[in-house]
C-alpha cells in the first residue's frame, strides 16, 4: 500500500469508507509525521493529538455502524491556519499579543470542518496577523520550505503550505488577503485557492483587512482543493458580507477538467504580469504552462489590464487602513497580553505598553501606515483614491472577462527566496503579492496550481488562474486539466519531487 | 478650590447676544436584541451577563445588523418628517477607550438613514417653534465604566475601573438638530420643549423607553452666543450629562450666562465638552484634549450597505401612530377640555393614563376625575409619579365600571383602589377580600328598611303623607346599619315602596 501520508485527501476518504484504513491510523500517521519533521519545518504552532484521534475515532465509528459519511472528506486530516478560531485550542495569529488566547467560540469554517468529519490536527504558523509573504513575521519563529529549509514557504500562510509539502497533512486552510494562500502554494508546489469574496464565511477569521480577507482551501491536488472548497463554502448569516448563493460546482469542474479537454475555453494572459522583475525560470515555467493549455485545446489571447499596475499601491493603503482599525481591539483590557498592569500605570499606558510589546515591526508599520492614510485631511488622497483604483481594477477584470473565460499569470514573480533575504526590504517583500492582489481588490476567484520547477533554481513555480466572481469552477476546470497534463508529461505528481526531509527520531 | 464662575444677568445676556442652540439626542431603542448581535438589551442585569463574542469585540467576531432597529430608525425619521436614504452605510469611528470593546464605534457618519426633517414644538403659552432636524442616524452604545477611587469619578486618578459591557452594542439613534436661532430669551425653554416633544413622539412610536433617568434618552446641548451685531456664530460648547428635562433648560441657561460673562470680559469661549452638574445647575469643563480628536472614519467593511426599498419605507409609514400633537388636539376636543385643563393634564402626566382608562371602557369625565383627584393625591402622598402608581388604567376602568353598575359606591370604590395600590390584587378580588360589595340583596335591605321605619315612626308617617324629602333620615339609618354597603339609591326606592309613597 502507498504510504498513507502521500495519499491525496480523496484517496484517504475513499479508503476510510472502504475500511482499507481507519481514520485513526490516518490521523496517527500524520501525527507521527509531524513529530518526525516539524521540528525542522515548524509548520505548526499547536498540535492536538488527543482531539485529532478522537475526531478520527468518531469517523471510524460512523463507518463501522454503516452510517453515511458526513462528507466526502470524512476522516481526512487537516491543518488549520492559526487565524481561525477553534474552541479548545489557542488562536494566536502568530502574535505575542494573542499568545495563549483561547477563543470561546468556533469560526464558521471550523464548525463546517468539524461537521464534515474532517480531522483537525492543529493550528499552523503564519505571519503575524497575516501580514507578510514569508512567515518570517511570526512571533513564534519562521516556517521553513520543505523544498529547501533555508527558504521561506511563502506567507502569510506558510505554515499551511509547508504542512502540505512536508506531508504533515493532505489538506489545510489558508486565508488570502493579498495572496496569502496562493503565493505560499506557488513556492511550495501546492494548490492554493482564494474563493470569490463572500463565499466562505469570515466569522471567526481574525480580521486583517475585512474587505479583502477570504479563507480558502489548500491541498496537494486540484480535486482535493475542490472537495475542501465545497465543505467550507456556503452562506453564513453570521457574516453580513457572505453571499447567499449556491456554492459554485467546483468538484464537478475539477473532475471534468481532469478529462483533459479545454477546447472552447478562452484563456487570457495578463500582459502586465511579465518582464522586468520576473525570475527567468518563473517566466519560462509560466510560458510552458500556457503552451500546455493551448495543447489542451484552450484558445490563448493576450489581455491588457492597465490598472493592475496600480493594485499594489492601492492595496498598501486599503489593507493597512482597515488593519489599523481591526487591530485596535488588542488593547490588553479584555484578553491577550497585558504589560505594565502593576498599579503604577494608567489604563492608557497599559494599552500603549502592551501594543508596543505585543506587536511585531511589520504589524506596527502597517498600523502606522493605515492610521496615517485614514487621518483627517489625508483620507481622500489616500484611502479614497485607493478605493477608486479598486473600481478601475474591477472594470479591467470586467472588460477582460468579456473576452476570455479565465485570466492567467505567474502566481508570484519569483520562486521561494532565502529566509532573511527580504526581511529588511519591505518593498521587495510586498512585490511577492504583485500578481495576486488584483483579485483581492476585485473580489473575484483565483487559484495557484504548481507549474513545474524553475530551471534556474529547481524550485516550484505557480500558475495563477483567475475567474470571474462566483465562477470559481472555471479556474478549477482549467487547473485540473493542466495538472493532469503536467503529471502525465512529467511522469507523476510534482509534489513527489520534494526532497526527502530528514526525519527526527 | 475652583475659581468662582462669573455669570451675567440673564436679561443683559439677551440685550447683547442671540443664543444659538444645537441639540443632539441619543435614544436607546427598545429592541429585544442588540444592534449587531442577538444579546438581550434589558436594563439592570448583572454586569457582563448580556454579552457575546460580537458585542465584546472578540477577535474574528462579525456584526449583523438588527432589522428591527433599522425599521425603528426609519419610523423615527418619518415621524420627524425626514427624507429616508435610499442607500446608506455604517462607518467606523476610531478611538481608544476601555468601555468600547473594538476601540471603534460602529456608527453612521456621512450617510445617515434619515435627514432633512423638522419637528414642531409647542411652548407653554401655545407658541409653536419649528425645529429643523439635520439627521437621525444609527449607532451602537458603549459599555459602562465605573471608575473607583480618585476624586473626580473619571478615569484619570482612578485606582481602578470596573467595566460592564451589557450596554455595549445596544442600538442607539442619534437625532441632531440644525442650528436653532432666533429664540432669544426662550432658548432654554425651547430646548426643554424640544426634548420633551421628541420624548413624547418616541414614546408614541414605541421605539424606546425614553427614560432620561436610566439613560435611554440622553441630550447633549450645544450652546453658543452671537453678539447682536455679529454675522457669524460664536464658538460653541457641548454640555453632556443632562439627565432630565429640567436640566436641559438649566444647562442652556447656565451656559448662556457663563459664556456671556466671558465674552464681555474680552475672553473667548473654548470649544469643549462640558458636564452638567445637577446640584448647582452649573457646567464644568471636561478633560482638555491636547490634540483635536481625529476619529478616522471610514465605511464599515464588515457590513453591507442598507438600501431600504421605497415599498418598505411606505409600509413603515403606515405603522406610524397618531402623533402626540394631533392626539392632544383630538383629545382636547373629545374630552371637552379648555387649554388650561389640557395643560394641567399634560403637566400631571395624566393624559396617557386617562386615555388608556377611556380605552378600557370608562367615560372621559370619570377617568379624568379619578386620575386628577384621588389618584393624584395618592401619588403625592407616596411621592411617586402618577404613572408609577401600582395601578393600571384597566384597573381604574374596572373600578369605574363597578360604580356604574351599582356594585360600589364612590366611597367603597376608593377603598377598592386603596386595596389595589396596596397590592391586594385586581379590583374584584379586593372587593371580595375586603367584603366591600354593595348590599344589593333586597330581602336583606327590606329588613333594614323596616327596622329603620319602625324605630322612627314619626318620620315614617311623614313619608306616608307624601313628604318624600323626609326619606333621607331613613336612608341614613339604613346606610349606617349596613355599614355603607347598601346602594343608597335602591334603599330610597325601597323606603318609598314600603311607605306607599
Amino acid at each position: 500500500m502507498t504510504e498513507i501520508i502521500r495519499l491525496t485527501a480523496a484517496e484517504i476518504a475513499a479508503k476510510v469508507q472502504a475500511r482499507e484504513v481507519s481514520a485513526v491510523e490516518v490521523a496517527q500517521a500524520h501525527l507521527d509525521r509531524i513529530g518526525a519533521v516539524d521540528q525542522a519545518v515548524h509548520a505548526f504552532l499547536h498540535v492536538d493529538t488527543e482531539r485529532a484521534l478522537q475526531a478520527a475515532k468518531a469517523v471510524d465509528e460512523d463507518v463501522a455502524a454503516g452510517r453515511p459519511a458526513a462528507s466526502p472528506l470524512a476522516g481526512v486530516p487537516l491543518a488549520l491556519k492559526d487565524v481561525l478560531t477553534m474552541q479548545g485550542a489557542p488562536t494566536t495569529c502568530g502574535s505575542k499579543t494573542l499568545e495563549g488566547w483561547q477563543p470561546p467560540y468556533d469560526a464558521t469554517v471550523t464548525t463546517r470542518l468539524l461537521a464534515a468529519g474532517v480531522v483537525i490536527l492543529g493550528k499552523t504558523n503564519m505571519d503575524e496577523f497575516a501580514m507578510g509573504s514569508s512567515t518570517e513575521n511570526s512571533a513564534f519563529g519562521p516556517t521553513r520550505n520543505p523544498w529547501d529549509l533555508d527558504r521561506i514557504p511563502g506567507g502569510s500562510g506558510g505554515g499551511s503550505s509547508a504542512a502540505l509539502a512536508a506531508f504533515e497533512a493532505p489538506l489545510a486552510i489558508g486565508t488570502d488577503t493579498g495572496g496569502s494562500i496562493r503565493q505560499p502554494g506557488s513556492v511550495t508546489g501546492t494548490v492554493g485557492v482564494k474563493p470569490t469574496y463572500g463565499t466562505v464565511s469570515r466569522y471567526g477569521l481574525v480580521a486583517f483587512s475585512s474587505s479583502l480577507d477570504q479563507a480558502g482551501p489548500c491541498a496537494r491536488t486540484v480535486l482535493d482543493a475542490a472537495l475542501l472548497h465545497e465543505v467550507i463554502a456556503g452562506h453564513d448569516p453570521l457574516d453580513s458580507t457572505s453571499i447567499d448563493t449556491p456554492v459554485p460546482p467546483v468538484v464537478a469542474a475539477a473532475r471534468e477538467g481532469a478529462n483533459g479537454d479545454l477546447s472552447g475555453v478562452r484563456v487570457g494572459v495578463v500582459t502586465q504580469f511579465a518582464g522586468d522583475g520576473y525570475q527567468p525560470g518563473v517566466s519560462a515555467a509560466f510560458d510552458a504552462a500556457v503552451a500546455q493549455l493551448r495543447d489542451l485545446g484552450a484558445e490563448i489571447v493576450e489581455v491588457s489590464c492597465p490598472s493592475f499596475d496600480l493594485a499594489l499601491p492601492a492595496y498598501y493603503l486599503i489593507a493597512p487602513s482597515e488593519a489599523s482599525s481591526n487591530l485596535a481591539r488588542f488593547d490588553a483590557m479584555r484578553y491577550g497580553l497585558r504589560i505594565g498592569d502593576d498599579g503604577t500605570h494608567s489604563a492608557e499606558e497599559v494599552m500603549s505598553l502592551t501594543r508596543a510589546a505585543g506587536f511585531g515591526a511589520e504589524v506596527k508599520r502597517r498600523i502606522i501606515l493605515g492610521t496615517y492614510a485614514l487621518s483627517a485631511g489625508y483620507y481622500d488622497a489616500y484611502y479614497g483614491s485607493a478605493q477608486k483604483v479598486r473600481t478601475l481594477i474591477m472594470r479591467d477584470f470586467e472588460a477582460a472577462f468579456a473576452k476570455v473565460d479565465v485570466l492567467v499569470s505567474p502566481t508570484t514573480p519569483t520562486t521561494a527566496f532565502k529566509i532573511g533575504e527580504r526581511a529588511d526590504d519591505p518593498m521587495a517583500m510586498y512585490k511577492a503579492d504583485l500578481c495576486t492582489i488584483p483579485s483581492n481588490l476585485a473580489g473575484n476567484a483565483a487559484l495557484s496550481v504548481p507549474c513545474g520547477l524553475s530551471e534556474d533554481d529547481g524550485l516550484p513555480v505557480g500558475l495563477q488562474i483567475m475567474s470571474p466572481a462566483l465562477q470559481d469552477h472555471r479556474g478549477y476546470r482549467v487547473a485540473a486539466a493542466y495538472e493532469a497534463a503536467r503529471d502525465a508529461a512529467q511522469g507523476g505528481p510534482l509534489i513527489h519531487r520534494v526532497p526527502e526531509l530528514e526525519v527526527a527520531h | 478650590m475652583s475659581a468662582t464662575v462669573e455669570l451675567m444677568d440673564y436679561d443683559e445676556v439677551l440685550e447683547r447676544f442671540d443664543p444659538v442652540l444645537g441639540l443632539e439626542v441619543h435614544v436607546e431603542l427598545n429592541t429585544h436584541t442588540k444592534m449587531f448581535c442577538g444579546c438581550p438589551t434589558g436594563f439592570g442585569a448583572e454586569p457582563n451577563t448580556q454579552v457575546c463574542p460580537v458585542c465584546l469585540g472578540l477577535p474574528g467576531a462579525l456584526p449583523v445588523v438588527n432589522e428591527i432597529a433599522v425599521a425603528s430608525a426609519i419610523r423615527i425619521g418619518l415621524a420627524l418628517n425626514c427624507e429616508i436614504a435610499t442607500w446608506c452605510r455604517f462607518a467606523r469611528k476610531n478611538y481608544f477607550y476601555p468601555d468600547m470593546p473594538k476601540n471603534f464605534q460602529t456608527s453612521q457618519y456621512d450617510e445617515p438613514i434619515a435627514f432633512n426633517g423638522w419637528l414642531d414644538v409647542t411652548l407653554d403659552d401655545g407658541e409653536v417653534v419649528r425645529v429643523q432636524i439635520e439627521r437621525a442616524h444609527m449607532e451602537e452604545d458603549t459599555g459602562k465604566s465605573l471608575h473607583v477611587g480618585g476624586a473626580t469619578g473619571r478615569i484619570h486618578g482612578a485606582e481602578h475601573s470596573l467595566l460592564d459591557y451589557n450596554r455595549a452594542g445596544v442600538p442607539l439613534i442619534e437625532i441632531v438638530t440644525k442650528t436653532i436661532e432666533g429664540t432669544g430669551a426662550r432658548a432654554p425653554e425651547v430646548a426643554r420643549a424640544y426634548v420633551a416633544t421628541l420624548r413624547d413622539l418616541l414614546k408614541a412610536l414605541d421605539v424606546s423607553d425614553v427614560r432620561m433617568d436610566q439613560g435611554s434618552l440622553r441630550c447633549d446641548a450645544n450652546v453658543s452666543l452671537m453678539a447682536k451685531d455679529a454675522t457669524e456664530f460664536g464658538t460653541r460648547t457641548e454640555t453632556k450629562n443632562v439627565n432630565s428635562l429640567r436640566s436641559v433648560e438649566r444647562a442652556v441657561r447656565h451656559e448662556m450666562t457663563r459664556q456671556a460673562a466671558i465674552l464681555v470680559d474680552g475672553g473667548s469661549i473654548l470649544q469643549e465638552t462640558r458636564h452638567f452638574e445637577e446640584a448647582g445647575g452649573t457646567t464644568r469643563a471636561g478633560r482638555r484634549k491636547e490634540t483635536s480628536e481625529d476619529y478616522r472614519y471610514f465605511p464599515e467593511p464588515d457590513l453591507v450597505p442598507i438600501a431600504p426599498t421605497r415599498e418598505w419605507v411606505e409600509e413603515l409609514r403606515a405603522t406610524l401612530p397618531e402623533m402626540p400633537e394631533q392626539r392632544r388636539k383630538r383629545i382636547q376636543a373629545e374630552w371637552s377640555l379648555t387649554d388650561l385643563e389640557l395643560r394641567d393634564l399634560i403637566n400631571a402626566g395624566a393624559v396617557d393614563l386617562i386615555a388608556a382608562t377611556v380605552d378600557a371602557g370608562a367615560t372621559p369625565a370619570e377617568a379624568r376625575s379619578w386620575w386628577v383627584s384621588y389618584l393624584s393625591q395618592s401619588a403625592n402622598s407616596r411621592g411617586v409619579e402618577l404613572a408609577d402608581l401600582p395601578i393600571t388604567p384597566a384597573q381604574v376602568a374596572a373600578v369605574i365600571s363597578l360604580i356604574a353598575d351599582g356594585s360600589l359606591t364612590n366611597k367603597l370604590a376608593r377603598e377598592v383602589v386603596d386595596g389595589v395600590l396596596a397590592g391586594e390584587g385586581e379590583p374584584d378580588e379586593v372587593v371580595e377580600k375586603r367584603g366591600l360589595k354593595v348590599v344589593s340583596d333586597d330581602s336583606a335591605l327590606y329588613a333594614a328598611v323596616d327596622e329603620a321605619l319602625a324605630s322612627q315612626p314619626d318620620v315614617a308617617e311623614k313619608i306616608r303623607e307624601g313628604k318624600v324629602a323626609a326619606a333621607g333620615a331613613i336612608v341614613g339609618a339604613v346606610m349606617k346599619a349596613t355599614k355603607g354597603q347598601a346602594d343608597a339609591k335602591r334603599v330610597r326606592e325601597l323606603i318609598l315602596e314600603r311607605c306607599g309613597a
